[in-house]
């Protein structure tokens, strides 16, 4: 296309600030303020629960059940109750660590369905990386038509909802003698594709250059594939690995549907905190605050490179 | 030229022979990288393709026994089937209106925070957040708020409105699309602040230089650039849609209020009572209407989108 019928594809990439002059017009600057505060009451709104969860937490178990006794009293009628008033605190009376105490130390059952969780996501999150990193790899050093195909399958499958995919994953489990193991859910984890999907539109910007470089060096594939690749794409493996990790941290569809008979005993902590908040709600809070830890400490690490593979997946186009 | 004229110690070759043995070599180069493809390929083709293969021959026989091949049976079963039509429907009438609230109010603020606001990466930070936060982390709070003696209710007597049961009720959606948003406008808000920055700044000036107020500039060049953003947010909320069955079957457990029973729940209770052909035929009509759904998209992203390069 001729470059002077296109302005759109041969614009600087330099930003050059002709018109957007600051305007400090009186309406202007109350519009901001507007604005800004409108901003900071949506932020505060979404970090109300987490707040909240962390507050409550430290409050000792006759604090929360003069709280939210109505609540959860483990009455499902609730109707029937002469509404008293519902107390939400976030400063404990007294900071009590005893739910925390009771969690770690006293009671295994909560830690072993923390257990339960990482020992699902770990394995997904690790191997589900290393396998798209060479299916990326493979996608986006040549673009066949075959490989066309299949990455076009992989799009399609990665947009197909759970309430289609556990339908072949149960068949498979089923015929592998997979069902009711951990293995169930671990093994459609890996190669699920979603990971492949981000991996490759990011491989597809490294320049050819690098890559002819490297080969000119003598690096054979294996080579340019972990010397070169590879560590160009770090930032993006990051926010990879935080996104599967949350997926799979939540999950909930798929023990429901591939645990059978030890579900007790398999499910993880995503699954069980449902069923603890009619016990002891004070615990249950302390639960969930643990339950947030790994991934609040991955957010706080990772933020920029999250943002960054967030802001990469701009289109389904590759 | 002639093969094997022997001045330079080499050989020469027509130019028809350079490039096959150009072709051959590019071809052999492109097979070396096929077996980073292999784990994942084999991976995909058995935990996914294949069984959907098996799934599209169950859902086309009577029982798994007898194997009777009863063609559309099983498909007319299935929509005549009240609890599926009832999922089908309580899943659409979601999905339509979270869509695209969840569209529409991440790029409102992508388009507020891109502007000139104090504080920008910290508001980012805040409103992604909740992405990062398990849902069975915060139910806790959740049924607090929309429990009938809870603080929503609380709050809304104050005004002299009568006290509602949030989760067992008609309202259940609204706590859903709630929940919903409160998840998912910090990642699309990050995918449209991305692409509102990509678009070039050169072509806004022109604009405004030659008169175009921000309303114009906003309709007919930024919604250009960020047709296929929108697109694909569109298409990714569609899916996250499909899974605020976490949030309902934590909140209210497997037999939920009925304005609250979605597609997962009708395929759990199925997945129970082990009827394949009915679990296979629900899968192939929703697969169906996926493609469909992706197609169209894809359609009007090549519409509108398809003359502006990235």
């Amino acid at each position: 296309m001729n470059a002077n019928q296109n302005p759109i594809q041969n614009i600087p990439p330099k930003e050059v600030h002709l018109v957007h002059k600051k305007k400090n017009s009186v309406p202007h600057i109350l519009l901001r303020g507007i604005l800004f505060l409108l901003l900071v009451t949506i932020a505060v709104a979404f970090l109300l629960p987490i707040v909240l969860t962390i507050a409550n937490s430290f409050m000792a178990s006759s604090e929360i059940s003069a709280n939210y006794g109505q609540i959860f009293s483990g009455v499902s009628g609730t109707r029937t109750f002469i509404a008293e008033k519902v107390n939400l605190k976030f400063i404990p009376d007294q900071v009590s660590f005893s739910q925390y105490i009771t969690v770690l130390f006293k009671s295994p059952d909560y830690l072993l369905k923390f257990w339960n969780s990482v020992i699902l996501v770990a394995p997904i999150v690790v191997f589900q990386v290393i396998v798209a990193l060479g299916a990326s790899y493979c996608f986006a050093r040549f673009q066949t038509k075959f490989r066309s195909i299949v990455f076009f399958v992989y799009i399609i499958l990665m947009l197909m909802p759970y309430q289609v995919t556990l339908v072949p994953n149960y068949l498979v489990a089923e015929k592998l003698n997979l069902l009711d193991t951990r293995w169930a859910i671990i093994l459609p984890g890996i190669f699920s594709p979603f990971a492949v999907f981000i991996l490759t539109k990011f491989m597809r910007r490294i320049p050819s250059a690098m890559i002819e470089a490297a080969k000119l060096d003598g690096a054979g594939e294996w080579q340019i594939f972990t010397k070169v690749c590879v560590p160009v794409c770090r930032s993006i493996i990051w926010s990879v690995v935080v996104l599967i990790f949350m997926d799979y941290w939540n999950m909930v569809e798929q023990p429901l549907v591939l645990f059978k008979e030890r579900a007790a005993e398999l499910s993880p902590l995503s699954v069980f905190l449902s069923k603890i908040n009619t016990g002891d709600v004070g615990l249950a809070f302390a639960v969930a605050t643990i339950y947030m830890v790994p991934a609040l400490l991955l957010f706080m690490y990772s933020e920029e490179y999250l943002i960054d593979g967030i802001a990469s997946q701009s289109g389904i186009k590759g | 030229m002639q093969e094997g004229t022997v001045s330079p110690p080499q050989k020469h070759y027509t130019q028809k022979q350079l490039l096959a043995r150009q072709k051959r070599r590019m071809r052999r180069e492109r097979l070396r990288t096929l077996p980073f493809l292999m784990p994942s390929f084999i991976g995909v083709l058995i935990f996914f393709v294949l069984p959907f293969l098996v799934v599209i021959y169950y859902s086309m026989i009577d029982n798994p026994i007898t194997k009777n091949f009863v063609f559309l049976k099983n498909f007319s079963a299935l929509l005549n089937n009240a609890a599926f039509k009832l999922a089908v429907k309580n899943t659409i009438s979601f999905s339509v209106i979270a869509v695209p609230l969840a569209v529409i109010l991440p790029l409102l603020l992508a388009i507020v925070l891109m502007g000139n606001i104090p504080g920008r990466s910290r508001f980012r930070t805040m409103f992604i957040t909740p992405l990062m936060v398990p849902v069975a982390s915060v139910v806790l709070i959740w049924q607090v708020v929309f429990h009938y003696n809870g603080v929503l209710n609380e709050i809304t007597s104050i005004f002299g409105a009568e006290p509602v049961d949030w989760l067992k009720s008609q309202y259940g959606q609204i706590v859903l699309l709630v929940l919903f948003l409160w998840k998912n406008i910090g990642y699309n808000m990050i995918l449209f602040m991305s692409a509102l920055a990509a678009i070039p700044k050169d072509i806004l000036e022109v604009a405004t230089l030659e008169g175009a107020g921000p309303i114009r500039r906003f309709f007919s060049i930024k919604l250009r650039y960020l047709s296929s953003s929108i697109i694909f947010v569109a298409l990714l909320s569609l899916i996250n849609s499909f899974k605020v069955f976490r949030e309902v079957y934590l909140l209210t457990g497997d037999y939920p209020f009925d304005s609250l029973y979605l597609l997962q729940h009708f395929m759990n209770n199925t997945f129970k009572s082990l009827d394949y052909q009915k679990l296979s035929a629900a899968a192939i009509i929703m697969s169906l209407v996926m493609i469909v759904i992706i197609g169209a998209m894809l359609f009007v992203d090549d519409k509108f989108g398809g003359d502006i390069e990235e």
